[in-house]
């Protein structure tokens, strides 16, 4: 029994990382009907801003998270301006293909950074080490925080978006972009606003989860891993995300230990075809109307 | 698509030769001739284009005319190399090989089609993704047949005792199944199934009630695409002598996306300069570099850059791509010469 516990709590905290990597999908998806391939890619980034700020220019761990986590705020809304703003009204297939384009370009300017490149880092966070027992259940400190983060950051969102103004002008352009824009809600603005946000989430999840496993060109394929929690949570609810991202997370870490090596890596896009085969659209997901 | 002249040019396997059948006639020569200068290294990389080539005509009549998306293109080549390898080293030959490549990959491409009729758009591409993640570790993994991430080594092709194990030999099959694919796919669009898939590219609904088979004509762009993908897998594990899970990653499915967005979506002439951008431009790239640097580093990051690079501007400045650029470009020549000749 304490065994599979510390399986579902280390679970749940991998589960969380992917959670924020599908808030930034859902977020976007949501306010503006773009799937954002590059989220992942997003994540990596971050990781690697904080390995900069913290290992290579020597902040104190706090600090260069926070530096690295706005700097890729900007990266979003700077991708945003320059050119996602452009494809406003293209078919949505051409602009996933350009966020694959983008994400193809983040990966490449890491590799060509000199002091970054295509080597594995570990990013080392005060809390390496320290564990907490619970009455033989031993849980890491370095786990712990990413469920207290990961849980607060939810919570300011679900609060952002539900009691401010600029939350309500987000679900208004959800909704219905153009009668917003009637409205006075400035919708290109707000679209900034959104991808800055999700660029946030993105590296948030990449500096909690770069001490717990390592800092690669690479990373962004393990952000991949958060479509699956993304669709099953119907990709357009907030607290689905984070639903099926506890979900992908701890199916994961069960089959890692109890099923034959390699039926963890397939596992969370084995539930996904299952879960798609029986629900086309995930599992909240609404049916929409489609005009001909 | 340009409206059919007349009954009689719809019936004929290939249509009379205009200037463009010139040039292709051409560029058959130029194929044909290139092996007598013998420079073994860019033979190969011209195998490669026209590999890829036969796995984009897949993906081109999957997503160019059917309109339906695949991120997972890579399962059904890893099928198609595997099946072979493991058909030929049983003892079977090549042409038993590559047609159980074939056939393996089309059976895995039809078992696909049939939850992805019900699936669309985000969700579609989402479901091959998976299906890709799933093969790749089933070949990982599946060790007594796939040699597993150690990888196999596959042996020269052979046919009734005649051993095509030369570069300029696999080119030439290559480029052979490459011709017969593309004019597979050509005529595909000329018949009542092909434009079944243009008709449910442009709308689905509306296909359906013009009486549009949408399961079927789906499930027939799944098969032919996977069928097509295999053959090139097959190709693409004799063309290197060896195949492990790591060549066929959701990269490659990309790298295809790639190939076909930028050569021109739609077009099969399109296919054809994405396969040649994807294999030489990155060579064209480094050489370029190497006049400046004076070295010979490899950058790893040249590759993603030049192809993420070349996507976002073609989806900005010409969504038809390359074919569309060369379509311009050769208009453009033939006026420049009406007018020299006016002079």
């Amino acid at each position: 029994m304490i065994v599979f516990l510390q399986q579902v709590i280390s679970g749940a905290a991998v589960g969380l990382v992917y959670a924020l990597v599908a808030l930034g999908f859902v977020m976007i998806h949501k306010s503006t009907q773009v799937f954002n391939f590059a989220q992942g890619e997003l994540m990596m980034l971050g990781a690697f801003c904080a390995y900069t700020f913290i290992v290579l220019f020597g902040l104190p761990f706090w600090l260069g998270s926070i530096l690295a986590i706005l700097s890729v705020a900007l990266f979003g809304a700077v991708l945003d301006r320059v050119l996602l703003r452009r494809m406003i009204g293209n078919k949505p297939f051409t602009i996933f293909m350009l966020t694959v384009g983008i994400g193809f370009c983040i990966r490449a300017i890491v590799m060509l950074v000199p002091q970054w490149g295509t080597d594995t880092y570990s990013l080392p966070s005060p809390l390496q080490g320290m564990v907490f027992s619970f009455g033989g259940l031993i849980v890491s400190a370095d786990h712990v925080a990413i469920l207290l983060t990961a849980s607060v950051i939810a919570v300011a969102l679900y609060v952002f978006f539900q009691f401010t103004r600029l939350g309500l002008a987000m679900r208004a352009i959800a909704q219905n972009p153009l009668a917003a824009s009637y409205l006075g809600v400035r919708v290109d603005t707000l679209f900034s606003i959104v991808w800055a946000l999700s660029a946030a989430a993105a590296a948030l999840a990449g500096v909690m989860l770069a001490p717990i496993s390592f800092v690669h060109a690479d990373m962004g394929q393990i952000g991949l891993k958060a479509i699956p929690a993304a669709v099953l949570g119907g990709f357009d609810s907030l607290p689905g995300a984070i639903v099926g991202g506890l979900v992908i997370g701890i199916v994961e870490s069960l089959a890692g230990f109890y099923c034959p090596e390699g039926v963890k890596d397939v596992a969370a896009y084995v539930v996904l075809l299952v879960v798609l085969a029986v629900k086309p659209r995930g599992l909240f997901g609404q049916p929409d109307a489609k005009k001909v | 698509m340009r409206e059919p002249p007349d009954y009689r040019s719809e019936l004929t396997i290939v249509g009379r030769a205009g200037r463009e059948g010139l040039i292709g006639i051409a560029a058959l020569i130029g194929l044909a001739v290139i092996p007598l200068f013998h420079n073994s290294y860019w033979l190969s990389q011209l195998t490669f284009v026209a590999i890829y080539a036969i796995a984009g005509f897949g993906l081109q009549i999957l997503l160019g005319f059917a309109g339906q998306v695949s991120l997972g293109q890579a399962a059904f080549l890893a099928s198609g190399a595997y099946a072979c390898s493991y058909v030929e080293r049983l003892g079977f030959g090549s042409p038993a090989g590559f047609a159980a490549a074939i056939i393996v990959s089309t059976g895995l491409g039809l078992l696909v089609a049939l939850p992805a009729l019900r699936m669309a758009g985000l969700y579609l591409g989402i479901a091959t993704m998976s299906f890709g993640f799933i093969i790749e570790e089933v070949a990982a993994r599946w060790t007594s047949v796939t040699g597993g991430n150690a990888g196999t080594v596959v042996a020269a092709i052979k046919v009734g005792g005649v051993s095509l194990g030369q570069p300029w030999q696999i080119y030439y099959l290559s480029w052979f199944m490459c011709l017969i694919v593309l004019l597979l796919s050509y005529n595909l669009l000329r018949t009542p199934t092909g434009r079944a898939m243009l008709a449910i590219r442009d709308s689905e609904i509306a296909a359906r009630s013009s009486g549009v088979r949408v399961a079927r004509t789906k499930g027939i762009a799944f098969g032919l695409s996977a069928a097509f993908a295999g053959l090139a897998g097959a190709l693409y594990s004799h063309a290197l002598g060896f195949i492990s899970p790591e060549q066929f990653t959701i990269s490659m499915s990309l790298d295809l996306l790639v190939m076909i967005l930028v050569g021109g979506l739609g077009t099969l002439r399109g296919v054809l300069f994405g396969s040649i951008f994807l294999v030489v431009s990155p060579e064209l790239m480094q050489a370029v570099l190497g006049l400046f640097t004076s070295g010979n580093t490899e950058l790893p990051g040249l590759r993603p850059f030049l192809f993420g690079a070349s996507l976002i501007l073609v989806l900005l400045f010409q969504p038809d791509g390359i074919d569309a650029i060369v379509t311009r470009a050769g208009a453009w020549l033939v006026r420049y010469g009406a007018s020299l000749r006016r002079r």
